[in-house]
């Protein structure tokens, strides 16, 4: 797979802290058996009840970079919601803090999310809200966000920026690729045996 | 990074027994020993398996069901809603052509895929259970490892009954004391959630221990773990006992006779014991509970049923924003009571709040009452067996007589991905887990969780009510 090492980008700002998956993508876009279409519903419902939602906003129509706020992603596992973020063309995160599930699924498509202070998110959101500042680079090699000038330092699970630097992040190769020892583990557990 | 003998707590053994080794991002490969799917999740996972020719590792140890998007009233297929009925032919077609067992709507086993598992005793302690579903947390009631998945993450283990994964840190929570009559499993776990907040239990494992679910049954703890994630929370567990082998005792998917022996005791000796140590420690007391009910737009944001709406200005700066954003979406104020809201809909249902003895409790309350005037309340069963079970007793008679509907099984307006959904403004007393904006169909619509007693005292009363009024 694609090393990522680095992404560089428009910023977008959704410095809010909380936001559920259910908000990122609502359900009724579940209703699918691909992901494809997925990025056009991004946020649909916060977009229709907060006018000016960043995501309508035409400032930052081919923005690659989005800057949240703390726990994002919380709520449902729904995979959906990073492809529908990837899809309308966010290609790396930047925040306080996210949830677990979400992350894991942001790894597992090649989407980087970096955490930084809250109040650096803050910063980055108002800057790019002010127009006083676009461009973003998240740097995974170096740990730092990169805009205007600034370097702030940034952190990811270590497991996962490894994953992604190396261009490991499909997991699916490198676990089937395990076969004998997955049917060993099996074999020592004593329900795979029905306790026989 | 294990501790070892009687040190270690049923996480860290479970994990280690599971563990398959070390992968190139130093995050464990573990094996998943249960892996549970469903039709909205599962889909894409299979489209995986397919575009790299890869099979089913270990067909036998997954198990299919249907529950997110199937209708409650006409179950006729087609289904009137033709993306649904694309979303069904599809895990049919996925199960046939790579033999996993499905439980389909004409299977009387069909259900809610977290009421299923434990009802099937396909969950059983000291496995590791998956599941493209946040509350499968659920499972953990049985003292198993259960991780809610993304649909890649399906895909991980369907080929390799295994996934990637970086060990969180254990959290013990302690409930001690007595809960007072009228508090329930749902209020522990809104409790508990209120006091270590939406992401308190980020990068942990969550395990519930002391007297309070000790004294618990089954299917309360089933209702406290279903929610661990609402709390940030990996997963969430609770240790073996006495009351996990009994409820195993007999169902289809457990050992029978000698074996069943051999299970139960390897199942009792996973237990963490005094000795095991954590990675953090939290208390609460359980005779401090009160019935809970949230009042914003996340499982965090919730007060005493007598208790008012706080103020913004009580939390810290960084949080108040969030606070106005939750009062300006619900249209409260600050310091209104809770108790005495009206609600325009009622629904007992969901994983977190569906199972027989949540039904009984409801109708308890309902019964010999009448649903107020201009409430829509709705009855969701969470599988086809707890559906003939209260039919047995005579519940949903009870629940009609009083104007409740009286439901097919699946998860219904607790997600509203089927035709059951909240409509414009309309707030809902709900015993489901999430009461985000737009979760219950409606992208205007308003949630108020609570225990299914509170909602069924809710409906009759047309407005937040405290249930211990109802039942003295
Ligand atoms: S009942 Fe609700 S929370 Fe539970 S599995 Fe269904 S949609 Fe998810």
């Amino acid at each position: 797979m694609q090393k990522i090492e680095q992404i560089t980008g428009r910023g977008i700002p959704l410095v809010l802290d909380d936001i559920d998956t259910d908000r990122i993508i609502p359900a009724r876009y579940l209703r699918c058996v691909t992901f494809e279409g997925l990025g056009e519903h991004a946020f649909e419902d916060d977009r229709q009840q907060m006018p000016g939602h960043p995501f309508d906003d035409p400032k930052f129509k081919g923005a690659s970079v989005l800057v949240v706020g703390r726990n994002f992603g919380c709520g449902s596992s729904r995979e959906h919601a990073p492809q529908a973020l990837m899809r309308w063309g966010v290609k790396a995160i930047v925040g306080e803090s996210f949830a677990e599930i979400f992350f894991g699924n942001c790894t597992a498509n090649g989407i980087p999310a970096v955490c930084v202070a809250g109040d650096e998110a803050k910063k980055l959101g108002a800057a790019l809200a002010a127009g006083s500042a676009t461009e973003i680079t998240v740097d995974l090699v170096n740990k730092t966000v990169r805009c205007g000038g600034n370097s702030i330092p940034c952190t990811m699970q270590e497991g996962a920026r490894q994953s992604l630097v190396t261009g490991n992040w499909d997991f699916l190769g490198q676990l089937v690729e395990a076969a004998p020892q997955i049917r060993q583990t099996a074999a020592r557990l004593p329900y795979m045996k029905n306790f026989a | 990074m294990t501790s070892s003998g009687t040190k270690q707590n049923l996480f860290n053994r479970v994990w280690d027994e599971h563990t398959v080794g070390t992968l190139p991002s130093w995050q464990t490969q573990l094996f998943i020993g249960q892996h549970l799917i469903h039709e909205v999740t599962s889909p894409q996972a299979f489209q995986m398996l397919r575009d790299r020719g890869l099979k089913v590792m270990f067909p036998e140890r997954t198990m299919a069901t249907v529950d997110h998007i199937i209708p409650t009233l006409n179950q006729a297929r087609p289904f009137v809603d033709s993306l649904a009925e694309e979303m069904m032919s599809a895990i049919e077609k996925n199960c046939r052509d790579f033999g996993i067992i499905l439980l389909n709507l004409s299977d009387k086993r069909q259900g809610i895929v977290h009421v299923v598992g434990p009802e099937l005793g396909i969950t059983q302690p000291g496995i590791t259970l998956a599941c493209g579903d946040s509350h499968t947390s659920t499972h953990g009631a049985f003292g198993c490892i259960a991780f809610g998945i993304g649909t890649s993450q399906v895909a991980d283990v369907l080929a390799s009954q295994t996934m990637a994964l970086g060990r969180p840190k254990v959290r013990r929570v302690g409930v001690n004391g007595r809960l007072a009559p009228g508090v329930y499993a749902k209020d522990v776990t809104l409790h508990v959630i209120r006091k270590l907040g939406v992401q308190g239990g980020v990068g942990f494992a969550y395990e519930y221990a002391g007297e309070v679910f000790d004294r618990m049954s089954m299917e309360e703890r089933m209702t406290v773990c279903n929610m661990s994630i609402e709390g940030g929370a990996r997963c969430g567990y609770i240790n073996p006992d006495q009351t996990t082998v009994d409820y195993l005792r007999g169902r289809s998917f457990v050992p029978q006779g000698a074996a069943f022996e051999k299970a139960a005791k390897w199942w009792l000796g996973l237990a963490s014991g005094p000795e095991a140590t954590f990675d953090d420690r939290v208390e609460f007391d359980g005779s401090a509970i009160e019935p809970t009910v949230t009042w914003g737009i996340n499982p965090a944001q919730s007060v005493g049923v007598n208790e008012r709406i706080p103020t913004a200005s009580s939390f810290p700066r960084d949080e108040q924003a969030g606070i106005r954003e939750a009062l300006t979406f619900m249209d409260f104020q600050e310091n209104q009571p809770i108790k005495g809201t009206k609600i325009n809909v009622a629904f007992i249902g969901s994983c977190t709040n569906s199972r027989i003895s949540d039904l009984r409790e409801a109708a308890k309350v309902a019964k010999g009452h009448k649903v107020a005037p201009n409430v829509r309340a709705l009855v969701v069963p969470g599988s086809q067996n707890i559906r003939e079970q209260a039919e047995k007793e005579g519940l949903n008679e009870i629940f009609t007589a009083a104007g409740f509907e009286w439901r097919g099984a699946g998860c219904s307006m607790c997600l509203a991905m089927n035709p059951d959904k909240l409509v414009g403004r309309e707030i809902c007393a709900s015993s489901s887990n999430r009461n985000f904006k737009g979760r219950q169909g409606s992208p205007t619509g308003r949630t108020l969780l609570m225990s299914p007693a509170m909602v069924a005292a809710a409906a009759i009363s047309g407005a937040v009510a405290d249930v211990r009024e109802i039942l003295s």
